[in-house]
């Protein structure tokens, strides 16, 4: 490796770039845990809970098993956001100061 | 009600020959445009993040989740919901962990990830391993369901619906390689969210649009306890070891995670997976509805006769909702449906053979263009040929759980040392191989002796291993041999190696 990719990857700002990476997955990682485990758990220990009418028949069941569906597109698109502005500019001014692109 | 669901009706016929020779066109069209590997393999690099994200959807909806969970929701009420679920919540999963280090490290198959730095013929022939058992399980499901759904759909004796999906399929593959393969799957992926959309459309519009009618009319019907958890749930350990190896085998599925090396940059694989993220959360938001309908207005005892598991039940509401044509179009989506998945699992299949096993393990890398495509074709008829036959073997046999066993397989043996190797600077080949090979045999052994082949299939008195899911166990041990068998032993070159890794997956310099 020469010492020009050698100073880069030692450099601050790209263990700063990895270690962000990981803590804003590993953080939307855990919350997707709890979304779905929770909800499985929570159907296991307390069914009479997720039984509870909400309409005339309607359960709190149907609409939480929704929730856990569009809780994980949600979670997806807020990585994505991120990644997209922070993320990319990051990776991108760092690969320009090794003199790519 | 009077179906004509099992007689080749018109409209099916119609819908079929239409989806038959668009597929065939287009996979003509790709034909000239697939002569070199990165073609082959790869489409080239040329799909957009949003064609990409639909050719994922298809690639993942089988025919399983669309009439399979439809079926659930419509005999079990809303069990098939929390079913539905765990199919979802391996997406997030596969961005935040996977996608783009994939995207960067590899070239065409996940083994090039794991092969990264380490040494490449032991472990290439051991990813190949593990990626051909999954897909060899997940096909294999797929091709008993073809025989069933094509002979209860179109009335096709069972050995010909196997023989005519296989020959179909290695067209798209043999010829137009990923991209005839990626343009089978949009046009699947679209006209089957527009089937369910306009079922579901057309369902409601029976409630005056209002899904609380809906609930009552299947509440009145069937009690207050088909929109209440029953008995899916009733062993919170075996639920989340389902869950984990619905969640996490996705991460390990090679003909999904294949599917990144079609865009062009990391940047592109994270748009493809927001894209399919949606178009799948939205269809198992409204599959439910297609099962609770069909509860409501077929009802379960017809649904039952016609068969026991359930699958019929949405071309059952398509037919009474929508008249023959509609029933034939739904049925012609099916047909789709998994002549899509299997040509993607036909590929991947194809490409852990050629690229990994004979490309990397064989020849060391040193292979032409020429001789790579040759073997990758030749690998696709194998692959097919070994489909068709393990589909007319299993003729009548339950294999529904096989695709239990495909993620089981795929979270055990592919996901561990995948996600090793892009985070763990110590991990070597004799981590990955013990990884792999654990997760694989301990995964396939504790199916065999759980309640759902030793008791349900063998007729045993009680099982050996008490869960029907093994992931809890074997995902586990697969990562704790990985660490184990590094530990152990010293690979000075994988560690240095890991340098130029981390400026690939984080900054994707030298990325193909």
């Amino acid at each position: 490796m020469d010492a020009k990719h050698r100073a880069l990857l030692d450099s601050a700002e790209f263990r700063q770039l990895v270690s962000s990476r990981w803590r804003v997955s590993l953080v939307l990682s855990a919350l997707l845990f709890v979304l779905y485990y929770g909800y499985i758990i929570l159907i296991a220990s307390n069914r009479a809970l997720l039984s509870r009418r909400i309409g005339e028949v309607t359960t709190l069941g149907i609409p939480l098993g929704a929730a856990v569906i569009v809780g994980a597109w949600l979670l997806t698109a807020v990585y994505v956001v991120w990644a997209n502005r922070y993320y990319d500019r990051e990776a991108a001014r760092l690969r320009a100061q090794a003199g790519h692109d | 009600m009077q179906t004509t669901l099992g007689t080749p009706t018109a409209s099916a016929v119609i819908f079929f020959l239409v989806i038959v020779a668009l597929t065939l066109s287009v996979t003509y069209w790709a034909a000239r445009r697939t002569r070199s590997t990165r073609e082959f393999y790869a489409a080239g690099r040329s799909i957009s993040p949003l064609q990409n994200g639909l050719a994922l959807a298809g690639d993942y909806m089988s025919a399983a989740s669309f009439l399979g969970i439809a079926g659930l929701v419509a005999l079990r009420g809303y069990d098939g919901m929390i079913y539905a679920t765990g199919w979802l919540v391996g997406w997030p999963a596969l961005m935040f962990l996977i996608a783009e280090p994939l995207r960067n490290l590899g070239k065409f198959t996940f083994a090039d990830v794991v092969a990264f730095r380490l040494r490449q013929a032991p472990v290439r022939i051991a990813s190949a391993f593990g990626a051909i058992l999954t897909l060899l399980f997940y096909v294999l499901a797929q091709m008993v369901g073809a025989g069933n759904l094509i002979r209860l759909m179109f009335g096709l004796p069972y050995e010909w619906a196997v023989v005519s999906v296989g020959v179909v399929m290695l067209a798209y593959v043999l010829f137009g390689g990923m991209l005839a393969t990626t343009w089978v799957q949009i046009i699947k992926a679209i006209l089957l969210l527009f089937g369910v959309s306009l079922l579901t459309l057309l369902l409601l519009w029976r409630f005056q649009f209002s899904p609380g009618a809906l609930y009552a009319a299947v509440a009145a019907r069937y009690g207050q306890a088909a929109l209440e958890p029953g008995g899916l749930v009733s062993d919170p350990v075996d639920a989340i070891s389902l869950g984990l190896a619905l969640m996490l085998g996705l991460l390990g599925l090679p003909h999904i995670l294949m599917r990144f090396y079609t865009v062009p940059d990391a940047r592109a694989a994270r748009g493809s997976v927001l894209y399919a993220t949606g178009f799948i959360a939205y269809f198992y938001l409204i599959i439910p509805l297609v099962g609770f309908g069909a509860a409501a207005l077929v009802g379960r005892d017809l649904i039952r006769s016609i068969d026991p598991g359930g699958n019929m039940a949405a071309p059952l509401l398509a037919e009474l909702v929508g008249g023959t044509p509609f029933l034939g179009f739904v049925a012609a989506v099916a047909f789709a449906t998994i002549l899509a998945v299997v040509a993607g699992l036909t590929l991947a299949g194809a490409s852990a053979l050629s690229h990994d096993i004979f490309t990397h393990a064989i020849r060391n890398g040193h292979a032409t263009e020429h001789e790579q495509i040759r073997v990758a074709r030749a690998a696709t008829i194998v692959f097919g040929a070994v489909a068709v036959a393990l589909g007319i073997v299993f003729k009548g046999q339950n294999v529904a759980f096989m695709v239990g066993l495909a993620f089981a397989v795929a979270c055990s043996a592919n996901f561990p040392p995948l996600l090793m190797s892009i985070v763990w600077r110590r991990f070597n080949t004799a981590g990955a191989v013990c990884s792999i090979v654990s997760g694989a045999l301990l995964s396939v052994t504790l199916i065999l002796l759980s309640p759902t082949v030793w008791v349900d299939l063998m007729h045993h008195h009680s099982a050996i291993f008490p869960l029907r899911n093994p992931a809890i166990v074997s995902m586990p041990v697969s990562f704790l041999f990985g660490i184990a068998a590094s530990l152990l032993t010293r690979e000075p070159e994988a560690e240095l190696r890991f340098d130029d890794e981390k400026l690939r997956t984080y900054l994707g310099v030298g990325a193909e």
